[in-house]
């Protein structure tokens, strides 16, 4: 059976995937289906939804459209996950392919500020960073990758310890090819899979984290953001809990898609590895 | 006097185990003229391996000093050790694990002639091609990957490789050991050939005195990381003289003394 095939048997796998689907369906036609500032006033204040079908999800204090709204939000969601998850993701196989294919005295040093990283609550680092450098997209994207190539780091290093007592890497070492080539282009492409196995951890991580910031007012105040939605409801909560209930289940949805498509996908390749 | 081509004295390597220091290599010399082969035979665990990654710079050594072509290898570092790498070259055991599993037979032939500047871009297909031909295969192998290709083609492709950059001495370690007894016989018959036409010396490793006989003019017997005996392949694998020279040719079914040598 073929991956794909596979990947379409099983049920969590396909829910994540249309999730997702539907997310970055959101995420791109958003500058179409709602050209504009989405923070521009669209009606009255605090319509609730269904109520008016140009603003199927109502309007919020200011009277905003949350159709609107919601849709630019998965953008900025989706931009800084998979920015930060990649960001991470390199960061960590570089540090951990550096530190496990050197030894000594660099893995050492390269270890010891893993851990230091590592012993900071991500969150908290994140937190800092954006209050240090000021809120703009590029730094909350810096400020969620450095709390989250830790763990690719340390995956990378166990893998390459492994790999690079093969005999093809002494085979490289043979043909004159240097140190630095050997480890990444030899080395680092094989300790890549267990690697791009925690992508969709990162990613749903990356994507609260950001939320998170953007709740507390750190996120790029030029955006409209789940997390800043979810923190503009909150004042109305009694009266129109819709503007928080509304962001906070995309959130929940999102983080669940890529979660659920992730595993799929790890699953399906697992399975595959260990057929061959 | 001529100096030989490599010429090993006193190679130590000592490993920890268990609190205990166990000598793999303890205190071995010999030397190889240019051309010659050199067998190294010895039971498993006798330290033939490990010399053979001394000889490589692959672990460093306790003790001793390797010449090579009139130089001293072991002084050599970084960038001057990877220019001289190309004269001293290497054939696995197990052709499977000493390539990268992503490569494919250009990469595995391209390699080693873009590390040392030996052809350019442009020249490169040319020059892999020819590497094929010279190792009896065909040029339209060289974009195939290396897992689609069969064990012995794998072997030629090792081959092609350690000859891409001339090298004057090429050490196997257990080269045709993994080789079906059909696909051994043919290797063994490229090596002498490539010998011959290109002058290589080979520091041939092996456990199997029937392959030893028909490739190696000298041969030397480790055991437990000391040399027990050496001398002449034929004279030595006829009448060994020490304890473990005996065990091993008696060891050895029907252990055919005809050399390849005569044959060609
Ligand atoms: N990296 C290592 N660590 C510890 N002991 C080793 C290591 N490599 C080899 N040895 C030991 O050195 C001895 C010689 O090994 P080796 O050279 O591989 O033998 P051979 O190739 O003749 O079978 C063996 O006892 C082996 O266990
Ligand atoms: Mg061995």
């Amino acid at each position: 059976m073929n991956p794909l095939r596979r990947f379409l048997g099983t049920p969590e796998a396909v829910a994540g995937a249309i999730i997702l689907i539907a997310l970055f369906a959101m995420a791109l036609t958003a500058p179409l289906i709602f050209p504009g500032d989405p923070q521009a006033i669209a009606g009255p204040a605090l319509l609730p939804p269904f109520q008016d079908w140009l603003l199927p999800l109502g309007t919020d204090r200011l009277g905003r459209d949350v159709t609107a709204e919601l849709f630019h939000g998965a953008r900025t969601s989706l931009a800084v996950g998979l920015a930060a998850a990649a960001a991470a993701l390199v960061i960590g196989a570089v540090v951990g392919t550096l530190a496990g294919f050197a030894g000594g005295l660099v893995d050492e040093v390269l270890m010891r500020v893993t851990d230091a990283f590592q012993t900071v609550p991500s969150f908290l680092l994140a937190l800092a960073f954006v209050s240090i450098v000021g809120p703009s997209l590029g730094v909350v994207v810096a400020a969620i990758a450095l709390g989250a190539w830790t763990g690719p780091a340390r995956v990378a290093r166990a893998e390459v310890l492994s790999i690079r007592e093969r005999d093809f890497v002494a085979s490289a070492r043979v043909i004159g090819m240097h140190p630095l080539e050997i480890a990444f282009r030899e080395v680092l492409p094989n300790a890549l899979p267990p690697v791009l196995a925690l992508s969709s951890v990162i990613v749903a991580a990356a994507i609260l984290t950001e939320a998170a910031l953007s709740f507390l007012g750190l996120g790029d105040p030029n955006r409209v953001t789940w997390g800043g939605m979810i923190a503009e409801g909150r004042a109305v909560l009694r009266t129109a809990p819709f503007l928080s209930i509304v962001p906070g289940i995309a959130l929940v949805l999102t983080v669940l898609g890529v979660y659920l498509a992730g595993e799929g996908v790890v699953e399906t390749t697992a399975v595959r590895r260990s057929l061959s | 006097m001529s100096s030989p081509l490599l010429a090993v004295s006193e190679l130590t390597k000592r490993y920890r185990r268990g609190g205990q220091t166990i000598a793999a290599v303890d205190g071995i010399s010999f030397h190889i003229e240019p051309a010659e082969t050199l067998a190294l035979a010895g039971p498993s665990g006798s330290g033939k391996s490990t010399i053979a990654r001394l000889l490589l710079r692959l672990i460093e050594p306790d003790a001793g000093h390797i010449e090579f072509e009139g130089g001293d290898f072991l002084s050599l570092n970084g960038a001057a050790l990877r220019a001289r790498r190309a004269r001293l070259q290497m054939v696995f055991q197990d052709p499977l694990a000493a390539f990268n599993p992503r490569a494919t037979v250009a990469r595995v032939l391209g390699d080693p002639l873009r590390v040392h500047g030996i052809a350019s871009r442009r020249e490169r297909p040319r020059r892999i091609a020819a590497l094929l031909e010279r190792v009896g295969l065909s040029a339209d192998l060289a974009t195939r990957a290396i897992h689609e290709i069969s064990g012995g083609q794998r072997q030629r492709i090792a081959i092609a490789r350690a000859i891409a950059t001339k090298p004057s001495l090429v050490v196997l370690d257990e080269a045709v050991s993994a080789l079906d007894v059909s696909v051994r016989g043919q290797i063994l018959q490229l090596l002498l050939d490539l010998q011959r036409e290109e002058r290589i010396a080979y520091l041939f490793i092996s456990h199997d005195l029937g392959v030893i006989s028909a490739i190696a003019h000298r041969i030397a017997i480790l055991d437990a990381g000391r040399i027990a005996e050496s001398g002449d392949a034929r004279a030595v694998i006829d009448a060994p003289q020490s304890a473990i020279g005996k065990a091993l040719v008696a060891a050895t079914p029907k252990l055919t003394r005809t050399s390849m040598h005569d044959a060609s």
